[in-house]
């Protein structure tokens, strides 16, 4: 058992293991004829007991494009969780049929659970607030892949960045790499936890905390954007009074450089307007592909395959 | 160390004053049928004052429980009374069944057959987090 793999939380995956992926997720693009059949009989389960469709299918059309098939469950309802099953019941049933899991859970530590029950590898599709490591591979590839580096970077992370985990797990996963700055961008009520601030500050990075966006934009090289939500404000006054100055439209991306990277881990509100979806610098769709493609990697690493 | 009424036993020396009942209730030595003697407010040069719990039965001890609550507790083996050996305790790197994780977001909250576990993420501070949801235990 000792020897199976899984990727429950981003720092499982050392700095090399993240280059291989990426490397492998290129040579994808690159040889897509080399990949097709590669997963030929194998199988990947998708056991989503909460549903989360943009995901699932992320990891669905992953193990499709390496030739491989898929099965599971798509929400807690329609499964025997329903029923009172446990993860672990759940997981040992499924690890006879399948040969790689990916998993979400409402609550957190569930896949942990589900990697003691089982020699099938796991892959946390995200586990209540707690973390959704392959939504940052997919950022890191995206990064990597528009800007050609993970380190010398200013990046910029607005909105709601107390409560997003997306947000948490990608300053985790990039206080590895030189030289990168943070920027957080948020209303006072939202800002980052204490605990992200003691590892930016164990580590020595610069960052700095503003309530502005036009302020911060000029200087970013990546500016990840995530939702404000309105249930977060104790009154609606400050809701209002906030809200349009997180929305980014074309008339504030004129403060911003001309290489600037747009990210968002999707789905969007309103928080980026829809007018910016054409402008060069969006890159939310493009995060999408590079979802499915670094999935593709990571199913074939963890299967042992490449 | 007077290990007088023990005779295969342990006798547990240096608890802080005042915790015996709870080592008592954590141990659940209610639920042995030999003689339990606890000893309060005993004189210590050492550590002015101090408990003392005295087990006349062979009795496996968790000794990671033990070392969690306190760490300065000797834990004294007798046999056919007298002192057979001593054993100091750690604050122990993980922690099963001892402690319960109170973060309601916690899979361990909805699934009772899972094994609460903890590990020390600082000793100084004696910090534990739950493995599962890394919550920390306070
Ligand atoms: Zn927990």
């Amino acid at each position: 058992m000792e020897n199976v793999r899984n990727l429950i939380n981003i720092t499982d995956l050392t700095l090399d293991e993240i280059d291989h992926l990426i490397e492998v997720a290129d040579d994808i693009v690159a040889n897509p004829t080399d990949y097709q059949d590669i997963c030929r009989h194998k199988k990947l389960a998708t056991l989503f007991f909460e549903p989360s469709t943009r995901t699932r299918l992320s990891f669905e059309a992953a193990m499709l494009e390496l030739g491989g098939s898929v099965l599971g469950f798509s929400e807690a309802k329609s499964s025997s969780a329903a029923k009172g099953e446990s993860v672990s019941d759940t997981v040992r049933t499924v690890g006879c049929y399948a040969d790689i899991i990916a998993m979400r859970h409402p609550k957190e530590g569930a896949p942990i659970v589900a990697a003691q029950k089982t020699v099938v590898p796991i892959i946390n599709g995200g586990d209540g607030g707690h973390f959704h490591p392959t939504q940052t591979l997919t950022d890191l590839l995206t990064i990597k892949r528009r800007k050609g580096r993970l380190n010398n970077l200013v990046v910029g992370l607005c909105g709601d960045l107390q409560f997003g985990r997306t947000v948490h797990s990608l300053i985790e996963a990039m206080l590895r790499y030189e030289n990168v700055e943070f920027v957080l961008i948020s209303p006072n009520e939202l800002r980052v936890p204490e605990y992200i601030k003691e590892k930016m500050n164990e580590v020595g990075v610069k960052w700095t905390e503003t309530t502005s966006l036009e302020e911060a934009l000029p200087k970013l090289d990546i500016l990840y954007m995530t939702r404000v939500q309105r249930e977060r404000f104790f009154n609606q006054e400050d809701y209002i009074r906030l809200k349009d100055s997180y929305i980014l439209d074309l008339a504030k991306l004129k403060l911003a450089k001309e290489d600037l990277s747009i990210m968002h881990p999707l789905p969007r509100v309103n928080e980026i307007s829809v007018e910016v979806d054409d402008d060069p610098r969006a890159d939310y769709f493009f995060q999408a592909l590079c979802g499915k493609h670094v999935r593709m990697a990571l199913i074939l690493f963890l299967l042992g395959i490449k | 160390m007077n290990v007088d009424g023990v005779k295969n036993g342990i006798v547990l020396d240096h608890i802080k004053a005042g915790e015996s009942m709870n080592i008592y209730q954590l141990l659940q030595l209610d639920k042995l049928d030999c003689c339990v003697a606890i000893i309060q407010n005993v004189k210590s040069e050492k550590y002015g004052k101090k408990d003392i719990i005295k087990i006349d039965t062979e009795l496996e001890v968790d000794l990671d429980a033990l070392g969690y609550i306190d760490n300065h507790i000797t834990v004294n083996v007798v046999e056919n009374g007298e002192l057979a050996r001593k054993l100091h305790l750690e604050l122990p790197e993980t922690l099963t069944s001892v402690i319960q994780c109170k973060n309601p977001r916690c899979i361990t909250s909805v699934e009772q057959e899972i094994v609460h576990k903890f590990k020390l993420v600082n000793k100084e501070k004696k910090t534990y987090r739950c493995v599962y949801c890394d919550a920390e235990y306070k």
